[in-house]
Parts: C-alpha cells; structure tokens; sequence
C-alpha cells in the first residue's frame, strides 16, 4: 500500500465566508441575445401552432411520422417533404410532479407543482412524443399511459409558438 | 499506429452574411449531404465516428454537443465536440483514425454568427473576469495592442497592413463563396475609421455564416472511396497563456503558430517550409496577423513577411501564394469554421477545382488558423497529393 | 493498436463551494497527478482537459482560459466536450493523443466549478433544451431525470423505496473517500422523507452541486513501464451519441449505453462483461441512474438490477461492487470532474492503493462510464491490470 497524496485542495467556503466579506467576489451579469433561425421545418411547425394545429414529417423510407418534424430523416438521412396534420390528442409516455422553478426556486406554497409530461401524439408513428405540460388534473390522478388533449390558446393570443398550447389535459 | 490519412470528402453550405431560410441544423445537413456525396455516396452508417467544433455562446445553448448527431446521421455513433477551431476538431478525427479503432471519421464546424445580436460584447465574455472584463472595453482592443507591439518589434508598416487587406478582399473577387471580395487602395483601408488604433475597421475580417465537413479515411478505406484523395501529412496545434500579460513573446509574437507548424512540420517532415511548401491559406482574422503568422510559422524570417508582401510575393502569381480564397478579410470570418474554410481552400486547390483562382502546379499546401481575441490558440495542417 | 497505461492520478476535495478558481483547481489535481508518478509538466507532452457548460463560468471560450491552470501553457492542448460525459470522455480523447503515436504522455485533467453561477447552476441548464420548441416551456434539468426515472420504474415495477436503496448504498461508499464533500450515512427512509423536487426524485436521491477537479495521466507502453511496476491499462474505449430528440426514444433504456459499452467491450475483448469485470463505476448523479446504467452496460440483466441490488450483488464485498468509490452521490458531482474521479478510483482499486475503500480479492479489471447531454451520450472506459 502506497501511502501518496492522492487528494489536494478544494478548500470548501461557508456561507459565513462570503456574508463577511472575507471572499471577495466579481459579479457580473451575462446579456447575451439571440434569434435562432427556425429553418424550413420548425418554421412550418410554428405556422401551424399559430394556426391550432399540429403538423408532423413523414419519411419516405422508414415512414415513420415524425415530431417535431423535420427537413430531413436524421436515420434514413434523406429529406422529407411529405407534411401530415397529425391529432392534438396523446397519450401520456411519463411524466413528472416538479416543486421548483427553472432557476432551482422553489414553487410558493400557493403555487401549483409544474407537471411536466412526454406525450406521444396521436397520428405520429409510436413513440414519437413531444415535451409539454398537463393541466386541468391533480397530480395524483395522472397515470402513464392515460390520454390527453391540447388546450389551445385563443386564436388571437396565439404567437407560433410551443405554448400556443397551454397543455394538456385529461381526455 | 502509422497509418496514413487522407480528406475523402467536402462538402459546404451557406456561406452568407445572414442564412434566415435553414437553421443551423438544416444548413450542417445541405454540407453533410454534399460531403458524403463527394466521398461517393457513402452512407452514414458506414463511417466510424464524428467530431464537431462549437462553442456554446456562439449557438445560445448550454452544451451544444446535443443538437449535433442528427444532422451528421450519426445517431447512436461515436460524437464529441471540441471546443476549439475546426483544424482541432479535424485534428482529433486524425488521431482518431491513428489509433486503428475507426476507419472513417466525419469533422464538421458551422458559424451562425448572424443569430447573434452582440458579438463584441461576447468576446469580452471571453477576457478573464476578474481583471480584464471590470475595464468594459471593446474587446478587439486586444488586436490593437498586439498590432502595435507587432509593428513595433519588427518594423513592419501600417500600409504593409492595409496590403494585405488590398490583397485578399482583391483575391476574394474570384471566390464565388467569399462574401466580402472588393478593390481596395491602400488609402481606402489605412484612412478607414479606426476601431481600436492602429486597427482600422477594414482590418478586421466580416462575419460569415456557413457550415464545412470534412470526410477523412485510413489509406485503405480513402483509396476505395476517392480517386482523389488528399493527404493529410501533418497536423500540430498549441496554445500560450490566456493571460495577456504573461505570453511567452508578448503580444507581438504569435508562439502559438510557431509552435502548432513545429509539430506540423515535424509530422509531415518539412525543415524548410518556403520551399516545400507551395502555398498557404493562413489566419488573417486582422490584417497583421497575416504577417504575424508568416512570420511565426517560419515561412519567413522576423520582419520580412512586409516586405516580401509587398514584392508581391503572397499574391496568386506570387512565390507563396498565401490566401488566395480572399482569407477571412475576403471570404468572412466563420468563426468555430475558421480553419476549415481555410482547409478547404488548400482542399480545392489541390484537387484542381478552384475555377478562376486555380494555382498551377501544386503538391503541397498549408492550412493555419487562430482563434482569434482574446486567445493564443492556433491549429496548422500540411496536406499534399502524394501520400 | 498502441498500448496505453494511467500511471498516475489525483484530484481536490469536492466541496460545495470552493475558495479556489476553477484554474486553481484544474492546477491542483493535475499537480497530486504528476507528484503520484514522479513527472513534472516539462515529461507531459499534450493536455486533453474538459469542463462543463461555459455557462456555469460565464465565461465564453472556457477551454482557453482553463488552458494554464491544466498545465497546457505552450503545449498542444485540446478540450473535448459531451455535456456531463466530459469527464469520462476526456479520458477517452487522452487515450487517443497518446494511441494515435503522435504523443507518449498526455495529462487529461477535468474541473468544475458550479458554485459561481447565480442563483444556482441550476438555472443554467434551461439553455441546455431545444431553443425553439422547448425552452418556452421553462423546463429544468430535474425534469427530463424526473421523466426518465418515472419510466423507468413504470416499465420494471420498481418503487420510490428501490431507488433510494441505490442511493444510500452509494454515498455509503463515499463515507470512506477522503475527497467526499459528505460525513453522514443516510438510511432509505432518510432518501424518502427528503423534500420532493420533482416526483419521483427526491433531494437525497440527487447527487449535490459542488466544486472540484480531478486529473490522470496517461502514457504510452514505453514510458509507463518506465514510471511504474503498476500500470493500468486502457484497455478499451468506446462513446455513443443518441439523437437530439429526447422525447422521442424510450427512456426506460439507455440504449447509448449499450452501444458505448459495446464498443469498448469489443476493443478490449471482453464477451461477457458480467464475469470478466470486476469493478463498475457507473454514472450515477442520481441512484436510480446507477442501475440504468448497469443495465445498458450489460452488467445487470434488464429488470433485474434491483432484485441483484438487493442481494448485495453490487456491495463492496458483492459479486460485482458498483461505485467504490462513493460515485457522484457519496463523493460529490463537479460535473466533468466527477467522471474522471472514476477513473482515478479504478486506477487505485486495481493496483490496491484504495485504502479503506479497497475491493476485496485482488480485482484486475473495472469499468468507468459517464453520461451526459440531453439523456444522450455515453462514455466508457474499461481499464486493467
């Protein structure tokens, strides 16, 4: 048995450390901004949300329907131009009960848990689901495997975008 | 261990100042689609393994090595990212095949720089934190530091400077893929407004969007691919302290360069780079790094590479032609994509596909990026027709 | 194929919030690396480093500013990137500097410091998801584990109860490890009664946010049978990227796991893991990701994992001891330094230098994967003496 160092450092700081100054800190806040070109196929994607419908690609080789869809097949690496409307209806792949906030803050006791979900769309090939939000349900009362439908924003609040559905809820 | 590489295929796309019809995923499958098309139509299952080149800033997403297997048809297939120039992630594919586990191996870079609203402010984000970032300066104050110590230690001239801008933005006129060819005079450039003095703004490279792959094989799999394989015989790349203050030359030098060619040249067997070497397409992010990085990689010696400039040696009818594809001051600066937009051109030369800017009698040229403010990396490549 | 060797290792104590900078950190483990096998920077010929999301810094072009602190000053030096499969992977980039014959030693060294990014580092990972169809939704890292462990125990029948076993077992492990940001032992009713975060994860089922580095050195046949009596070979290598589009694959099974491992298995000849492996350290930022893991490693039979779990199959003294170490969960999970601490942990278990934490019966060969992006990628590197 060698007797080395094999752990150095790592000097562990407590909360008191920084709240007394004896640390000094650097802030600064990063501004960085962006506009993502959505492409051929996102950008028909979001049309259509706008328009309070879904609409997937299918691939001519694997035929597989996919969401969302897509300029090209990424397993038969070949472009698709064959567009279907698919339903807005699903079903439930898993899901989860969330008590904290994107930014690790936690969800205010008045607040509802978020209720994140991968759903499977009907109309699209199995297993091709899409990450959304159910509502209109408690917690305890969501299974895997249960169906759902999209909550659709009004048509005039609708922007072409993903939250152009507020969620999904029981069927 | 000693196995040989070659490029077995290229593909581009894009190539814009801005690209709003496809989005970067869809414009990386329009060059993957042409890569693999070049390299005879081998479909992606058969290759072994993929490297991209990105930085997370520059997309706007944490741990952009996510989005990158499906445009590559790489799904399920060995992918890494670099985070590094395109000539390191081309590097790493290269020892990928080296070590003997995979065969065929696709590197790809891909600027969007245009969805981008900032950029200046996000080099700053790339100073140290805590003792550079505090001043808020324009961070290509950097590139104004170094050109003057530059100037400085080896007496070469602002007008030497604004040649090589004249130079390049000329050369780019006959590259149907370069986005900022022009005909310039040297007052054009050295009476442009300053941007941070001695630098004008027409010394500094435009940005670009666009996508490269790059296809690479073992000898055995590139000889049944291409008839017109081009090999890769060396590689090298290094980096000096990212600290401003403390680099190994100071500002004026460029140890990175004479590093990175030292382990290039080594590989590929190269003592005297000038006459082994029959041109080159070499960083020129700012017009004096073009003379810098001559210098560096030993293409020449301390203080020549002005001079030699202006004899008109560097241009397309020159001894060295050195950026003939208009560099990043003609083409656009594609930044991760740097050195493969400079690869690509040493590529198409080689093959004999450069139409109107076509250099005769070529065997071997020479690939050098850098990584531009505030970074002392670079990356260089030897390829040649002869293996 | 070039035989490689780790002749040496080292890292910091993980700690939650570090007075060290991360360069400071890359510089400490890397110096315990080189002390451990006699070489000073002047022996490494190339650095392979890794660190996660430049957002955690803020800084952009992390790698190079990270470069003097990994010892990379004037040297070829590269950063490989595959999301929380850094530290694993980087491992795997030094395997190929020093396989490929264009360098005989290569320092691969890993950091993270989470600690700088406010509110939490947490909040950084909402620009890890699609920009366009997903980050609307305000989505947080918990939720695609959340939403992968659900299936998981959906699909297998597996309890809250199952998982946490996982967990305690694990960070029982890291009691020992003089690295360990940790000093209590947690019982499985500890796990359940932790704060819900996102069902089914509860806080003692997630590793902790923290500070650390760890590095290896890496070297060719010549050199390491030069250095040591005791080198421990890579002796395979393999990563796999599934696609980007997370929610359309069953999460129930990491099949990028299963290629990875396939891949190195294949290289080092291995054809039945499950008996020719000794020791496993797989990724396991949360316990019941342990166990997934074991399964696309091949390791455990699908849907067996907890039934072997429960028998102490996988204990230190089991048939297969998983995370000696403590893993991520006992030790600590500075992201990319938590994958390289595995494979300093196979390189001190396999030459029997592992102190209190030492496996039983000589072991000669281990396994060390890791995982990152968007559920998608795997790294494995099987190791032996």
């Amino acid at each position: 048995m060698q007797d080395k160092v094999k752990v150095a450092g790592g000097t562990g700081l407590s909360a008191e450390d920084i709240s007394s100054g004896k640390i000094f800190l650097t802030e600064d806040s990063l501004d960085c901004a962006y506009a993502w070109d959505t492409g051929v196929a996102i950008n028909r994607y979001l049309a259509e949300l706008k328009k309070g419908r879904i609409i997937a690609t299918q691939c001519k080789k694997c035929r597989r329907i996919m969401l969302p869809p897509r300029l090209f097949c990424e397993l038969c690496f070949i472009p698709c131009s064959d567009w279907q409307y698919v339903r807005d209806t699903g079903i439930v792949n898993t899901f989860s009960i969330c008590h904290v906030h994107w930014d690790a803050s936690r969800i205010g006791k008045d607040e509802k848990p978020h209720l994140p979900a991968v759903i499977e769309i009907d109309g699209a090939s199995p297993g091709m689901g899409i990450m959304h939000i159910l509502g209109e349900i408690e917690p305890e009362q969501i299974k895997i495997g249960m169906k759902v439908k999209a909550v659709w924003k009004a048509e005039e609040e609708r922007s072409g975008s993903i939250t152009d559905i507020i969620h999904f809820k029981p069927l | 261990m000693n196995r040989k590489v070659a490029i077995v295929g290229l593909g581009y796309a894009g190539f814009g100042t801005t690209t709003p019809d496809l989005s970067y995923r869809e414009m990386i499958f329009e060059a993957v689609t042409k890569c693999y098309e070049d390299a005879g139509g081998i479909p992606p299952q058969a290759i072994d393994s993929f490297v991209a080149a990105s930085e997370d800033f520059m997309e706007g997403i944490s741990i952009a090595d996510e989005y990158v297997p499906d445009q590559l048809g790489a799904v399920l297939k060995p992918v890494q990212s670099i985070t590094g120039d395109g000539l390191q992630a081309l590097a790493s594919a290269v020892m990928q095949i080296k070590t003997g586990q995979q065969s065929i191996v696709a590197a790809s870079a891909f600027s969007k720089v245009s969805n981008l609203s900032h950029h200046d402010h996000l080099v700053s984000y790339a100073t140290d934190p805590v003792y550079i970032r505090p001043f808020q300066e324009n961070p290509y104050f950097i590139a104004g530091l170094e050109m003057n110590r530059f100037l400085f230690e080896t007496g070469a001239t602002r007008e030497q400077c604004a040649e090589v801008v004249v130079k390049n933005r000329y050369n780019a006129l006959k590259n149907p893929s370069a986005h900022y060819g022009a005909k310039l005079t040297l007052e054009d450039v050295t009476e442009a407004p300053p941007l941070s003095e001695p630098l004008g703004i027409y010394d500094m490279s435009g940005h670009l969007d666009g996508s490269i792959v790059f296809l690479l094989a073992s000898e055995e799999r590139a000889r049944e691919l291409t008839d017109k394989p081009v090999w890769i015989k060396g590689i090298g790349w290094a980096t000096d302290t990212p600290n401003l203050d403390s680099r190994l030359e100071g500002l004026g030098g460029a140890v990175y360069a004479r590093l990175a060619a030292q382990q290039a040249y080594r590989m590929a067997g190269i003592s005297n780079p000038f006459n082994e070497i029959d041109f080159a397409e070499i960083d020129d992010t700012f017009s004096y790094k073009e003379l810098q990085h001559l210098e560096a990689l030993n293409i020449c010696g301390p203080g020549e590479a002005g001079k030699l400039l202006e004899l008109g040696c560097f241009g397309p009818d020159g001894d060295f032609p050195v950026n003939v594809s208009g560099g990043s001051l003609g083409a656009g600066y594609l930044h991760e994509a740097n050195g493969m937009q400079r690869l690509m051109e040493v590529v198409l030369q080689l093959r004999e596909e450069a139409g109107p800017r076509q250099l005769p009698h070529l065997e071997t040229g020479l690939a050098f990026a850098w990584r531009g403010v505030p970074t002392a990396t670079g990356a260089a490549a030897i390829l040649s027709t002869r293996v | 194929m070039r035989k490689v060797a780790i002749v040496g290792a080292g890292m910091t104590k993980f700690v939650r919030r570090a007075l060290e900078t991360p360069k400071e950190l890359s510089y400490q483990a890397s110096k315990v690396a080189l002390d451990s096998c006699g070489l000073t920077l002047d022996d490494v010929d190339c650095i392979a480093h890794g660190t996660a999301p430049d957002a955690f810094d803020g800084l952009h072009q992390n790698g190079e500013y990270m470069v003097d602190g990994c010892g990379g000053w004037n040297k070829p030096t590269m950063r490989v990137y595959v999301g929380g499969g850094t530290g694993i992977h980087a491992v795997v980039h030094g395997w190929h500097h020093v396989a490929s014959g264009l360098f005989d030693t290569c320092l691969v060294v890993c950091e993270e410091k989470m600690s700088s990014a406010l509110p939490h580092a947490q909040a950084f990972f909402l620009t890890i998801f699609d920009s366009i169809t997903e980050r609307s939704l305000e989505p947080n890292l918990l939720w695609i584990f959340a939403l992968e462990m659900n299936r998981y125990m959906e699909r297998y029948g597996y309890s809250k109860e199952d998982m946490a076993l996982a967990a305690v077992k694990i960070k029982k492990n890291g009691l020992k490890h003089p690295a360990s940001q940790f000093s209590e032992e947690v019982t499985v009713q500890d796990v359940l009664d932790s704060e819900m975060m996102a069902y089914p994860v509860s806080r003692l089922d997630v590793s902790p946010v923290s500070d650390g580095g760890a590095a290896v050195l890496l070297a060719s046949e010549r050199v390491a049978r030069r250095l040591t009596d005791k080198p421990v070979w890579i002796e395979g290598v393999g990563w796999s990227l599934d696609t980007a589009y997370w929610a359309t694959r069953d999460l129930y099974y990491p099949r990028y796991t299963d290629t990875a491992a396939r891949m190195a298995y294949d290289m080092a000849g291995i054809t039945e893991p499950d008996k020719e492996i000794h020791i496993a350290e797989p990724y396991d930022p949360f316990g019941y990701k342990a166990l997934h893991h074991l399964e696309g490693l091949q390791l455990s039979p699908r849907g067996k994992t907890v039934e072997l779990l429960r028998d102490g199959h996988f204990d230190i003294d089991g048939n297969l001891p998983i995370c000696p170490s403590g893993g991520l969960l006992g030790v600590g999970n500075p992201i990319a330094a938590a994958g390289t601490m595995k494979v300093c942990e196979l390189f001190w278990q396999l030459r029997g230098e592992a102190d209190q934490r030492q496996v039983p019966g000589n072991p000669r060969r281990g396994v060390a994967q890791s995982w990152g992006d968007l559920m998608q990628v795997s790294s494995v590197v099987v190791t032996g003496i």
